[in-house]
């Protein structure tokens, strides 16, 4: 039984409905205005009015007209054919709507998210009379570079035994491939999808693991220093212009995982275009196939219906854990979880509930943490693992960490990539702050070595600032050192051109081995008679690791510039035994060295006010212009 | 005929209530007032009462006053007719041209499909170094210039559209003061491109609400034209009036203010328009470049701010001229490859000796002693700002990029400027440049 109702009120995306008989909170409705069907969710229910959030424009509604109750939840197809296609929030897929419908997007308009017609070769894993549980496997079809396997739908409780399977043979999604009995008696035909409810967690798996293992975006400062394990959670705010895109189009490209789901939520247009027009002409190294076979992008741009932006996260994050369930690494990226949190914002506030913090509604916390815990990495039940990493953008207002959004994202992550603006205006990219960003995961670069960059990295921002003040000449050349070994470690390991084929991407092996050499350096003791030489020399060490930095790994070039910086290394480089350069050891000797280091961290802010400045390796690789 | 209410129950700000019945969401209605009647807009409806956004203010509007319905949303005449002509902010003629009513098109349409979009790749050229040069304007961008009270920014849009190669300039002022608009009209009359401009002004002195469909309309007609395949520029100036006017109808609404008394949907309300901006695969483009006037010159300010999350970029106007630092063309690499060889390493090489220059000016203000090296990178800079950054400049691209080799050759040996010798070799100007520099600079 379908309950009706009539729309009472509008105001703008958000109507209300009289209606009569029963209706779920969270179901799914259909505002029907001539032959449009516009597709809304009970957001509340009072006595017999309830609030509805309507995924489409409202213009022209008025009061009266009829909309029908599903009876069901928001929830999307699950299946093979999610690769490499573009969906908007609801998982219509895009191009089909265009194919269809043209240059616009018109209202009402739906298309099912997997093709009814494609044909896929079905290889049967199990024989009539196994018994079988939610999520264990039927049998596999080829998707891309995987064997997509087909689950028991998730929502099916209990044991069921395998009456029917179907052969190997190429079967539509929609065609029937196994008939299921359960403990009564009753059966049950499965086809290759099912729909689940989008903002339900997945949880059909053995347990839940710690996250240990390095997840590889092979992006240097990421890896080395701030990491993100498989099945962990990060979050990377930033102002405008600091370059968040570029960074999450980044890890998107590189990050070794199995698949990408970049959930482009409330942001610019032109952004998902260039990842869709692109990533299809992009071949993965790993791989040797289009980067556009192991990605999904869902994409509800800043133009698109706001109700639609709400859900199109958990869209994104749905899917993610549908192939989660094959064993398969996930990573899922958000872009911008600020403009997800607005879109809540707008619904709270036609809702007329109480705010809370900048309008934000008071639940904001509770909503953001149960996201970020739908990430995780999971023992399945036939033993496999899988895991889903989600990562997620923060627009924070004016660029000042502390508001709302931001600081409950901090409180559920697992690592804070946080971007400065003082970093991108010097254009250093990527522009993650080396002395705010923090990780609790492990990096495969030891926790000691990372803490003795972070000390390097926060006195010589110390020193700079002094010397602002003092000059070079009130600065002691042991301090001068520092300084400028801070800044080589800055300029030739933290920053990195992501536009440059080889600087773009650095490999785990290539990460280790290169450290291994900068923490000689950093280490090293070095005797200079003035600053005048001791730049110089600095100068030319940042040179020839630049020229390392676009040599292929294991190439020859890579090698004749290896030895070249190690021919200068030697050259300048004291043994520890005759060191002469007592105060620079003392420099680096722990105990002051801690006392300011947590000064400086704790007196730093993101806020505005700071001194805008340039380093003096401005003139460095400008990652925005140089390709 | 359509009925005729009279039941006004509620006048609160702009905004009335009114009992009706079958009226739909965004319809407009007339609203009959003392000074003649008034255009309104359906913004809430509850029940049988109807909230009705007033564009011409509630003043006087008496709770008799009648309501007349219109069946429709806000449409506006779209046809080449519309070319030189001037609109108010609800669309009607400023001028004495006739009133249109053929061909209406609805002003808020639908959003353009992201896979139908392409990446851009067309460069407008405006004529102005800091654009052209360092960052770029590129067909069916959005960017918005960040300035202050004060600053010439109206006619910097003037400039940039009488120098840019595009089709058809739409103009949309809300909020301008009148001497603005009559100094943009004469500037487009003078410069010969009011023929293929349509201005939509709002003026200061008018309500407020009327404001609200400025860009709406602009953006509408925009839309339509390059449908039919013609580029268009579209500019607004000033987009904080805009946002001032959402401001005051929220606050009328008695919604929740988020940030400073702003709606917590002024995120979506910009980027609703902004987005407008498009290159239609098999038609022409929709570029926007629009005026952000920042309270207290603070980027930080919610208009700004969200406008800069919005925007592909943004150009700093302070002090007269386009700032180098901070100033951003986010599509800019998109076009800047295929221009001139130079034209990447001049723009990257430039921007960071000014950087220098301006730390030099820094340490000189502190009462450091300057180096050889500083007095150059203080020619340089004198140089630089005096021939590229100055705002009256007016060079294309090509004259831009040799005035930069003539800078830098007359200040600094050929290893120092940090360009790769291959460019060195093919562009470095001979000496009789040097001298002529020197001379100017003497």
């Amino acid at each position: 039984m379908i309950t009706d109702g009539i729309i009472y009120g509008i105001n703008k995306n958000m109507i209300t409905v009289e209606f009569k008989g029963d209706i779920r909170q969270n179901e799914v409705a259909h505002v029907i205005i001539g032959d449009q069907r516009l597709k809304s969710e009970v957001v509340r229910i009072r006595e017999n009015l309830a609030d509805l959030q309507v995924f489409e424009d409202t213009k022209g509604l008025k009061r009266g007209d009829k909309v029908e109750f599903s009876g069901e939840l928001l929830t999307v197809q699950l299946g093979p054919g999610l690769l490499g296609q573009l969906f908007d929030g609801l998982q219509n897929p895009l191009h089909k709507l265009a194919e269809q419908y043209g240059q616009f997007l018109k209202r009402g308009k739906a298309v099912a998210a997997l093709s009814a017609e494609q044909l896929w070769l079905f290889s049967p894993a199990l024989k009539p009379g196994a018994v079988v549980r939610a999520g264990e496997t039927l049998g596999t079809v080829p998707e891309a570079l995987f064997e997509h396997q087909i689950m028991v739908p998730f929502n099916l409780t209990g044991i069921y035994e395998v009456v029917e399977i179907a052969d190997r043979a190429e079967y539509r999604v929609n065609d029937k491939i196994a008939l299921l009995k359960d403990g009564k008696g009753n059966l049950r035909p499965l086809s290759m999808n099912f729909f689940w409810p989008v903002r339900q967690a997945v949880n059909i798996y053995q347990e839940r693991l710690r996250p240990v293992e390095p997840l590889i975006s092979q992006i240097r400062i990421i890896d080395t220093m701030f990491p993100v394990a498989k099945g962990g959670t990060f979050c990377i705010p930033g102002p405008f212009g600091a370059g968040k895109t570029v960074l999450q189009q980044l890890t998107s490209r590189n990050a070794q995982v199995d698949i990408v789901i970049i959930a482009a939520c409330g942001e610019r247009a032109g952004e998902v275009v260039e990842t869709i027009r692109q990533f299809p002409q992009i071949t993965d190294p790993l791989t040797g196939r289009s980067l556009m076979e192991r990605t999904i992008i869902v994409g509800n741009t800043s133009s698109m219906p706001v109700a639609a932006r709400e859900s199109s996260v958990y869209t994104a994050v749905t899917m993610a854990e549908y192939y989660r369930q094959m064993g398969l690494d996930v990573l899922l990226l958000a872009d911008s979880t600020s403009r997800w949190a607005q879109a809540m914002r707008e619904r709270s506030g036609r809702l007329e509930e109480i705010p809370g913090e900048e309008a934000f509604p008071a639940y904001l916390e509770s909503i953001i943490a149960s996201f970020y815990e739908r990430a995780g990495l999971v023992r399945l039940r036939d033993g496999r693992t899988g895991s889903v990493t989600i990562g997620g953008t923060v627009s924070p207002a004016g660029g000042n960490f502390d508001e709302p959004v931001t600081q409950a994202t901090l409180k559920v992550v697992g690592a804070f990539h946080g971007l400065s603006r003082e970093r991108s205006d010097a254009r250093h990219y990527p522009a993650i702050d080396p002395l705010t960003s923090w990780s609790r995961y492990q990096s495969f670069i030891g926790s000691e070595q990372r803490e003795m960059i972070i000390k390097l990295l926060s006195r010589a921002n110390e020193i700079e600032q002094m010397m602002k003040v003092v000059g070079e000449e009130g600065t002691s050349i042991a301090d001068f050192l520092i300084y400028l070994k801070g800044l080589f470690f800055d300029g030739v390991y933290l920053q990195q051109n992501g536009f440059d084929p080889v600087d773009g991407a650095t490999s785990k092996e290539r990460q280790s081995h290169v450290f291994e050499l900068l923490e000689k350096i950093i280490s090293g003791y070095f005797a200079f008679d003035n600053k005048d030489e001791a730049r110089a020399f600095f100068q030319k060490l940042r040179l020839s690791f630049l020229n390392l930095n676009s040599a292929v790994w294991d190439s020859d070039d890579f090698s004749r510039y290896e030895n070249q910086l190690a021919g200068l290394i030697s050259e300048s480089c004291q043994q520890e035994e005759d060191a002469i350069d007592i105060t620079n050891r003392q420099a680096f000797m722990e105990q002051d060295f801690d006392s300011t280091f947590i000064r400086a961290r704790s007196t730093r802010t993101l806020k505005d006010g700071m001194p805008l400045h340039h380093g003096d390796d401005y003139r460095g690789e400008d990652a925005d212009d140089l390709q | 005929m359509r009925t005729i209410y009279n039941k006004i129950r509620r006048v609160s700000g702009n905004v009335i209530m009114v009992q009706a019945e079958g009226v739909g969401f965004g319809e407009l209605a007339m609203v009959a007032a003392p000074g003649g009647s008034s255009l309104a807009e359906v913004i809430k409806i509850e029940d049988n009462r109807i909230f009705l956004q007033v564009f011409g203010g509630s003043s006087g509007i008496s709770t008799g006053s009648e309501v007349q319905f219109l069946g429709h949303g806000l449409k506006v005449a779209f046809s080449e007719n519309l070319l030189g002509r001037v609109f108010n902010g609800i669309g009607e003629p400023r001028d004495k041209g006739p009133r249109f009513t053929d061909n209406l098109i609805e002003i808020t349409g639908e959003p353009v499909n992201p896979a139908k979009r392409v990446i851009p790749h067309k460069m407008i050229h405006t004529g102005i170094p800091m654009i052209d040069l360092f960052n770029s304007l590129v067909e069916s961008q959005k960017i918005s210039i960040f300035t202050s009270a004060g600053e010439p920014y109206n006619a910097l849009l003037s400039r940039v559209a009488l120098q840019a190669q595009v089709d058809i300039i739409l103009l949309g002022g809300m909020g301008v003061r009148f001497d603005d608009y009559l100094f943009l009209k004469n500037a487009l009359e003078e410069g010969g491109a009011l023929t293929r401009s349509i201005l939509f002004i709002h003026t200061a002195a008018e309500p407020v609400a009327e404001c609200l469909m400025v860009p709406d309309l602009c953006l509408a007609v925009a839309e339509a034209f390059a449908l039919e395949g013609k580029n268009v520029l579209v500019l607004l100036t000033d987009m904080t009036n805009f946002c001032d006017a959402l401001k005051e109808v929220a606050i009328s609404m008695e919604q929740v203010p988020a940030n400073r008394g702003y709606p917590g949907d002024l995120y979506s309300q910009l980027a609703a328009r902004y987005e407008k901006a498009v290159d239609f695969e098999e038609a022409g483009s929709v570029t926007i470049l629009s005026v952000t006037t920042m309270p207290g010159n603070d980027v930080t300010h919610p208009v700004p701010d969200n406008t800069g999350y919005i925007t592909e970029g943004q150009y700093y106007l302070n002090n007269g001229r386009i700032e180098p630092f901070g100033s951003l063309s986010r599509l800019k690499q998109l076009v800047n490859k295929d221009s001139r060889e130079d034209h990447r390493a001049i723009m990257d090489g430039m921007v960071h000796l000014y950087a220098d220059y301006q730390e030099t000016l820094e340490k000189k203000a502190m009462g450091f002693r300057m180096s050889a090296w500083d007095n150059k990178l203080l020619d340089y800079g004198t140089a630089f700002e005096r021939e590229l950054l100055d705002l009256s400049v007016n060079i294309p691209l090509a004259a831009a990029l040799d005035r930069s080799w003539q800078i830098l050759s007359a200040c600094f040996k050929p290893q120092e400027t940090g360009l790769s010798s291959e460019l060195i070799d093919k562009f470095w100007p001979v000496n009789d440049e040097k001298s002529k520099v020197d001379q100017d600079r003497a």
